[in-house]
């Protein structure tokens, strides 16, 4: 098997900054909150990114941020798949008003622009990292219910899923023996999508003040703290949004490289 | 003109595979292939799927279909050599010197435009004739087709015919242009024997009347043994055998050949009804819905302890429905089904597990009928442990009784379906359904997919079974040598009522209602002649007209 160049990049990159989030306090220089300078001191030997606007060490501030988001970001896109492919899968093998239900709700919300729906939401709850990620995981997951639904639709007139049922088997097995295994791959490139969108939302609402609430960093927070430094020329507000920009482009490359590999085009196994 | 329309030498076709998990490679399809065509003449290219027959026929006009390469020899028509003639050159000849007919037409036409501007399009392309004459021409050709209404037909949309009208249609598309040769790929092959005949008789008179030449693509001998001057037996790319129709039917040479004319060598005894059934159909009526007619009306019918019932009828005569209705997936209307002395419930959410494992099926697709991502282990294994609770070692053991029983031996369970050719997909439905123990299996067209050699070995399979297991078969078929093969009582069906039902000896002689007498001298026999006879002494149009 060649692994392509573009997402041998995308590999390194992801494996990096996943890697960074998982170790951050052992790589971190300094602690997440700790003052241990002047405000927006530039890059030298002992802060590589200088430090932010009250004088912490950015870098530091970074990997920790990065640790957030990307952790937020991966526990909301497991939910999103968990309650999306399973919700979608159970409509399509249902079928008839289940699946009228199910369809026309997750229609309802979606007709809300997500931002909106969020910010009020966030507005009356209280910001934990467990509402945070509910909340983004079952916004998220009316996506994914679509695809998987269309999917699985097609996957339900086949058939073994029709030999299946004869043999009077249960829906459980319907749906996760005949009916996952066949849908997987549109699905994995579609949780990379989903992780990325979910990097985004989580950055925009921290950014706007309703995610992840100070001192505890992350990267939409950074930016949003050291914005004011742009007017001076200060680089601060730019590193976070570096990070979420190669991360986005990393796993996007992955994902592409994962659909390429498992669609049944060019001789790829189904 | 020269005496040779199509000369060619030496024919090499090669494509790229992509097995799963390894890397792509090329591998040889065609391997040196030689014959001629002379001007008006019709050579019949005979052979199983894979054996090159379109590939052959598509290089006729310098085409490979995705993936396919001429590699070497010559194609000279009219004494030019189209392989190494330019695109403009090829561009020419398509459509024009050398035209196809596809075997899909309801999927090669437009559906977007009316028929006759389909037709008339290449003739007019290559300025061969004014739009007028072309459009005369048309007409013509549609008449000559024996298509209804040739004046106005060309006016409706593809979908506005029937399948077989349209087929026809097709025919005169290619012989609109006048072209020198036109390559017929399995033009009736979708069509049911009823239609198939109408149509093979038309594209015979039209290929008289016009004095093309023709290749005609089929895997059916009895077919193209009806239209042919000569025959080209191929297997796996290569010539196994040329010669005229006659000598090929009556003197082959080859074992191969021989083994083709010869097929259906199943026998099977009429056995006698027993007392008591294990599957009675009474009174059933069914329909789907939101519709307002009935597809199924008041079927009668009766199956035995190890014996076969044959349901045969052409496409829409609701044999597949009335297998939806007893399995359980369409609650029949009205009616009652009694399967082994218990009196079935018409749903399939409720009926009792133990109905459902004595009542298996098995479908006309291995392909579809398998999941993709589970092993032939797991496929046969499912059952067992579903309906026995078998696990571990005894599972495994019972697995391997069932491989034996189907003559694939060791090596098979770890296998993916994709891994599997079209017999032994079969063969591993057949297992499947086995291995559930069950009175009754329903086999929906098992063998319309495959091959007839391989078809014959799936029959013999399920006769031998018949015997050890002492199951019984409810067999929906088109295809009446299948039935004859297998089958002690027939009932046939059309329109959703069935018309004729009895032991097989009572149902195959005479006298014959009308529409059994259609369907039985519908079925193309092997020899020379046969058409022109039957058409001659026909009582009943088929369906499709």
């Amino acid at each position: 098997m060649r692994i392509p160049v573009a997402a041998l990049i995308g590999l390194f990159f992801t494996t990096l900054f996943f890697l960074a989030a998982v170790f951050a306090p052992l790589i971190a220089p300094y602690g997440m909150a700790e003052i241990v300078g002047d405000v927006w001191e530039p890059p030298s030997d002992q802060f590589l990114l200088g430090t932010d606007s009250i004088g912490r060490d950015l870098l530091s501030r970074m990997i920790y941020g990065g640790q957030t988001t990307i952790f937020i970001a991966t526990a909301a896109t497991a939910l999103s798949f968990i309650t999306g492919s399973v919700l979608g899968f159970f409509a399509a093998v249902s079928g008839g008003w289940v699946d009228q239900l199910i369809s026309r709700f997750v229609d309802l919300i979606m007709s809300i622009p997500s931002l909106i729906f969020a910010l009020v939401v966030l507005s009356v709850m209280p910001t934990t990292i467990t509402i945070l990620i509910v909340l983004m995981g079952l916004l998220d997951s009316t996506r994914v219910y679509r695809l998987a639904r269309a999917v699985a639709v097609d996957i339900t007139v086949m058939d073994y899923v029709e030999a299946a049922r004869l043999r009077g088997e249960k829906i459980g097995w319907i749906i996760f023996r005949e009916t996952l295994p066949n849908a997987l791959s549109p699905l994995v490139a579609e949780m990379g999508l989903r992780f990325i969108f979910a990097v985004l939302f989580v950055s925009t609402l921290s950014f706007l003040g309703l995610g992840v609430q100070p001192p505890q960093a992350d990267w939409g927070g950074i930016v949003k703290e050291n914005k004011e430094g742009i007017n001076y020329g200060i680089a601060a507000a730019l590193y976070p949004a570096y990070a979420i920009a190669v991360l986005c482009i990393s796993i996007n490359l992955v994902a592409d490289w994962v659909l390429n590999r498992t669609t049944s085009l060019k001789g790829g196994r189904g | 003109m020269s005496e040779t329309l199509l000369k060619v030498r030496g024919l090499k076709i090669g494509a790229t595979i992509y097995p799963p998990d390894e890397k792509s490679r090329d591998i040889d399809i065609v391997h040196g292939i030689d014959f001629d065509l002379a001007p008006g003449k019709v050579l019949g290219l005979i052979g199983e799927s894979g054996a090159g027959k379109s590939t052959i026929g598509l290089a006729a006009m310098a085409y490979g279909r995705g993936g396919v390469e001429i590699t070497g020899g010559s194609v000279e028509v009219n004494d030019r050599d189209i392989l190494q003639s330019g695109i403009r050159d090829v561009r020419h000849l398509r459509g024009a010197e050398v035209t196809y007919v596809s075997q899909s037409a309801a999927a090669s036409f437009n559906p977007a435009k009316k028929i006759l501007e389909q037709v008339t399009e290449a003739a007019i392309l290559h300025g061969k004739f004014s739009r007028r004459e072309a459009e005369e021409r048309a007409v013509v050709l549609f008449g000559k087709l024996g298509l209804p209404d040739p004046e106005n037909i060309g006016q409706r949309y593809p979908h506005q015919v029937s399948g077989g009208q349209l087929q026809r249609c097709m025919t005169a598309l290619a012989l609109c242009p006048e072209p020198d040769l036109v390559v017929f790929d399995e033009p009736t092959t979708a069509l049911d024997v009823t239609t198939q005949i109408d149509v093979l008789a038309a594209i015979k008179e039209a290929i008289r009347d016009t004095g093309v030449s023709a290749l005609y693509i089929t895997h059916d001998l009895a077919v193209v043994a009806q239209v042919s001057d000569h025959i080209m037996v191929l297997r796996m790319g290569e010539m196994v055998e040329y010669g005229t129709v006659d000598q090929i039917i009556n003197a082959p040479r080859e074992d191969y050949t021989k083994a083709l004319v010869s097929v259906r060598s199943v026998q099977h005894e009429e056995k006698q009804p027993t007392p008591h059934p294990v599957l009675r159909v009474e009174a059933v009526n069914a329909r789907y819905k939101g519709t307002s007619f009935d597809v199924l009306k008041d079927i009668n019918v009766e199956l035995h302890l190890g014996q076969t019932l044959a349901v045969v009828g052409e496409s829409g005569s609701g044999k597949s429905t009335l297998a939806r209705v007893i399995t359980g997936l369409l609650p029949p209307s009205a009616g009652k089904i009694t399967f082994a002395g218990r009196e079935l419930t018409p749903d399939l959410a409720s009926r009792p597990l133990e109905d459902l494992r004595e009542l298996q099926m098995i479908y006309q697709m291995a392909d579809t009928a398998m999941n993709p991502r589970q092993t032939v282990g797991t496929i046969i294994g499912r059952p067992l442990e579903f309906y026995f609770g078998l696990k571990g070692a005894e599972k495994q053991k019972r697995i391997q009784e069932l491989l034996d029983q189907i003559e694939l031996g060791t090596g098979f369970q770890d296998r993916y379906p994709a891994e599997l050719s079209g017999g032994q997909k079969q063969r591993v439905c057949i297992a499947r359904a086995l291995a559930a123990k069950p009175r009754l299996i329903i086999c929906d067209e098992v063998t319309s997919a495959l091959d007839p050699l391989v078809a014959d070995g799936i029959l013999k399979l399920l006769l031998s079974l018949q015997k050890s297991e002492d199951v019984a078969y409810l067999f929906i078929t088109h295809d009446l040598a299948t039935v004859r093969a297998i089958s002690d009582s027939i009932a046939v069906m059309y329109q959703g009522a069935v018309v004729r039902y009895g032991p097989k000896s009572q149902v195959l002689s005479p006298p014959f209602d009308d529409y059994t007498d259609l369907l039985l001298s519908s079925v193309p026999e092997m020899r020379l002649g046969w058409l022109e006879e039957v058409i001659a002494n026909r009582k009943m149009e088929s369906a499709g007209n």
